[in-house]
């Protein structure tokens, strides 16, 4: 094991309440707060303990967005990664696109892991691992909560619907990571000075000769529907009335 | 004519709820002619369960000893060859779909929408994003496959009474040996599936302990209820992972959502938003959980669960 990709993007802070802009064009995100992906820092997190158990190991964290998004790649530095690449766009960036620009990357770069979260909790898409790996022609190992690496193999724990799967891959493999994998260690102020040395490289699509249309089109976005407010009862009587009165008892 | 095909998820034995409701879906794109294909080492009894689902063409069975289990890179190279006559290729939004779906998209070089919840066309469908804060409308282009997921918690399951026809299949496509399949371990399986139950308990961090959570399955038996817990019970070790109901965890729409000790963040209520009935036990009167409740109940979850469950035993 050499080297570690790790793809980060840049989200709306999971704290923040989105809001649909008034006309139907898309939500409001003007000066709202900008994080690393929480399941890209998990990601992160686990390249970083790879690096630590090993030895000559490096983290190569890449982001595709705009040029803001140097921040969240500055974080990934001051987290523990080596260097950082961002490929500069202001075209929102699909899932394919997304595989396709990390497989122009990965290209270059040859990583023997490649670590990203399994969403983004922007559009929840759960798409571009399983389109970089199969870009790649590598095996996947989805939904991580373990991950061992031994003899150029991976042994991956994968969190599903009936529980726990065990899966094993050779490597390189891309994996995507779940919640419960590990907790992302918190920057420290003498890691963010050291960060600002490390090198964040730019990029573009045009320079990795992919395009960047849009794939889908979308139409409109719509807040979601409002349930009606319901009743307070009082007392555990009154809760079993009022189920047995929408006939659920 | 739309000729759309369902990857159908099984374990062998039973079909999961998951493609009926699939079926829904596709059945909401006028003119389109439903076929399921199933693959597994032996698809003889869930091929004819997925042929007696209401709307169904006919099943495809794809039999080979490498697909005892679902390994996406294993199963998409299949299914890209199956395809070829199809216009769309629809799985469930579960671990198995969400796991699959992308790479037979990618193989394909189109991208896939994900979580359908609504069909405006048959190349136009509404999904959420943010957690389910935002609704888009997106349109695919109808000059290439159409691959997605179906947000399994939007659409009822398919009635049975179907008769479709069931056919084996030879597929040619070179499967790949570098992704195995070791083993699997799931939680209890003597009660409801979480995914599919009509009456489902969730816990949330107030309960406190693993221990504590016992209240709750001893309620559940007694509604023949699933049981859920939110993230942060999970992340504190009190509940099984498959628990989990939320953005990052299952997605459900049961009659009754029971809420237990469980405040109501964004990402836990963007997974119960099409429960029927949602009714939260808190004893914090802000929590957000009481907002989109229908029957809420203030007050100290260990005396009013206890409580709850004789008044039921009761009758």
């Amino acid at each position: 094991m050499k080297k570690i990709m790790v793809c980060i993007k840049r989200v709306v802070d999971y704290t923040v309440r989105v809001r649909v802009k008034p006309d139907g064009s898309g939500v409001m995100l003007d000066g709202v707060k900008m994080s690393v992906n929480p399941f890209d820092e998990i990601a992160l997190e686990e390249a970083l303990r790879i690096k630590e158990r090993g030895t000559g190991i490096e983290v190569l964290a890449v982001s595709i967005g705009v040029a803001d998004a140097q921040q969240q790649l500055r974080t990934a530095l001051a987290m523990g990664a080596d260097r950082a690449i961002l490929v500069q766009t202001d075209a929102v960036v699909e899932p394919l696109t997304a595989a396709r620009t990390f497989l122009a990357i990965t290209k270059k770069e040859n990583p023997d892991l490649i670590l990203l979260g399994k969403q983004a909790i922007d559009d929840d898409a759960n798409q571009t691992g399983q389109m970089l790996a199969t870009l790649w022609e590598r095996p996947q190992a989805t939904y991580a909560s373990k991950v061992e690496i031994a003899d150029s193999k991976a042994t991956v724990t994968r969190e599903v619907d009936a529980g726990l799967e065990t899966i094993e891959v050779d490597l390189p493999a891309v994996i995507t990571v779940d919640l419960r994998l590990n907790e992302p260690r918190y920057v420290k102020l003498p890691d963010i000075m050291k960060a600002k040395k490390k090198p964040l490289d730019m990029t573009n699509l045009d320079a990795l000769g992919v395009s960047s249309g849009a794939l889908l089109k979308t139409v409109k976005t719509d807040p979601p529907a409002q349930r009606q407010k319901g009743v307070i009862v009082k007392d555990v009587n009154e809760l079993v009335e009022a189920l047995k009165k929408k006939g659920l008892l | 004519m739309h000729k759309i095909l369902i990857v159908g998820e099984h374990d062998g034995k039973t079909l999961n709820q998951a493609t009926a409701k699939c079926v829904t879906c596709a059945k909401g794109i006028a003119d389109g002619e439903i076929t399921i294909a199933v693959l597994g080492a032996d698809t003889t009894a869930v091929a004819s369960q997925a042929a007696g689902l209401s709307g169904v063409k006919s099943v495809l069975r794809i039999d080979r000893p490498e697909n005892a289990h679902p390994l996406a890179a294993v199963f998409a190279p299949q299914l890209v060859a199956v395809a070829a006559d199809f216009s769309h290729v629809f799985g469930p939004s579960t671990s198995f779909g969400k796991d699959l779906m992308p790479r037979i998209a990618a193989l394909l070089g189109v991208p896939q929408v994900s979580d359908l919840m609504a069909v405006e066309g048959p190349f136009k469908f509404r999904r959420p994003i943010f957690a389910g804060n935002a609704i888009i409308t997106v349109e695919a282009d109808p000059a290439v496959k159409l691959i997605a997921t179906v947000r399994v918690a939007s659409f009822e399951a398919a009635a049975s009474g179907g008769n479709g026809s069931i056919q084996p299949m030879q597929v040619s496509a070179v499967l790949p040996t570098h992704t195995r399949y070791v083993g699997a371990k799931s939680g209890s399986t003597d009660r409801p599936d979480l995914q599919t139950a009509a009456r489902v308990i969730s816990g949330g961090r107030a309960l406190g302990s693993a221990e504590n959570f016992k209240l709750l399955f001893s309620l559940a038996d007694k509604l023949g209820a699933a049981v859920g817990a939110s993230r942060a019970a999970v992340d504190a070790g009190y509940a099984a992972n498959e628990m989990q109901v939320g953005q990052t965890g299952k997605i459900i729409s049961p009659e009754v959502y029971i809420a237990v000790g469980i405040s109501g963040a964004i990402q836990h209520l963007t997974g119960i938003k099409d429960a029927r009935t949602i009714v939260a036990i808190n004893k914090d009167a802000e929590a957000p959980i009481f907002e989109v409740a229908d029957i809420g109940l203030v007050g100290d979850l260990f005396q009013v669960v206890p409580e709850l469950e004789k008044l039921i035993a009761k009758g």
